[in-house]
């Protein structure tokens, strides 16, 4: 019977999960490899591998959110993709930020070919500083919740967020 | 303001949160709850031939355990996925997984 209201529970958790960072994971995988067909699978590769480790890594969260968790899974998985694969993503980045950016004043399509131009910034970081900035700004995670998904210390990561930025910033004054 | 507040103001309108196609959610729930039915056939097959014989009483309880978890994984995903039309034919991706995930289960029940 405790088991039975166990499994329920976890049921009932992992659900939650799904439904709450579906388009976390989707955004995540999709900044990360830039086409949204290879995102779907690594989407789907996420959750089923989320799937078959939810009761452990939930019993060893002690009660932290599971997100930095999840977005671990699927950095893996990209990294794996990326290895198997010897690919670096082909963006089109543009074509998610910008159409799906709820913005049509004037300002903004005036800022389109800057936000190109960071997008275009943002492809051409090493995988790590990308990879946090992308957590940051698409997932609006903390420095506490990247470092986690990392598996780096916050000052590590918030100094390479730091570096991101400041890579970006020189490289748009360049141009 | 500064060049770092106006990167960063930048980022924030180009990497927005992206939506997921309405195919993927469906491919998904579907992939998970496969993955569950794969788990219950297996666990009924296995127990059906194994349950004759004693010496095996004890295993089929740890493969409650495992099948049970897969089992009940998603209940609550199905509930919305059952309220859509099953389309007919998986993905080669999804398929991978499912066989995957079952195999490795194949494995652990047979332990």
């Amino acid at each position: 019977m405790e088991q039975l209201q166990d499994k329920q529970r976890l049921d009932r958790d992992f659900a939650e999960l799904y439904r709450a960072h579906l388009r976390d994971v989707y955004s995540y995988a999709y900044y990360r490899i830039g086409n949204h067909h290879d995102a779907e699978d690594l989407t789907e590769q996420t959750f089923l591998q989320a799937y078959r480790h939810f009761e452990r890594a939930q019993r060893e969260s002690n009660g932290r959110p599971l997100r930095p968790w999840l977005i671990r899974i699927a950095h893996n998985l990209a990294a794996n993709y990326y290895r198997d694969r010897s690919r670096r993503p082909i963006t089109q980045l543009e074509d998610a930020a910008i159409l799906s950016a709820p913005h049509a004043t004037e300002d903004m399509v005036e800022g389109r070919e800057e936000v190109k131009e960071v997008l275009a910034g943002v492809s051409k970081l090493p995988d790590d500083r990308r990879e946090a900035l992308i957590m940051r700004f698409a997932l609006d995670m903390d420095n506490r919740e990247i470092a986690r998904a990392m598996g780096r210390s916050e000052g590590a990561t918030k100094v390479l967020i730091h570096r991101a930025i400041k890579q970006l910033e020189e490289g748009l004054s360049d141009d | 303001m500064t060049d770092a507040e106006r990167v960063e103001r930048l980022l924030r309108m180009a990497l927005t949160p992206v939506e997921p196609p309405e195919a993927l959610s469906d491919r998904l729930e579907r992939g998970l709850s496969e993955l569950t039915d794969a788990a219950v056939e297996e666990l009924s097959e296995w127990e059906l031939s194994t349950m004759r014989d004693p010496r095996n009483w004890a295993r089929p309880a740890a493969a409650v355990v495992v099948g049970g978890l897969a089992a009940g994984g998603l209940v609550l995903v199905r509930a919305r996925q059952q309220q859509r039309k099953r389309q007919a034919s998986g993905l080669k991706a999804l398929e991978r997984s499912v066989r995957e995930v079952a195999g490795d289960l194949e494995k652990r029940l047979r332990r």
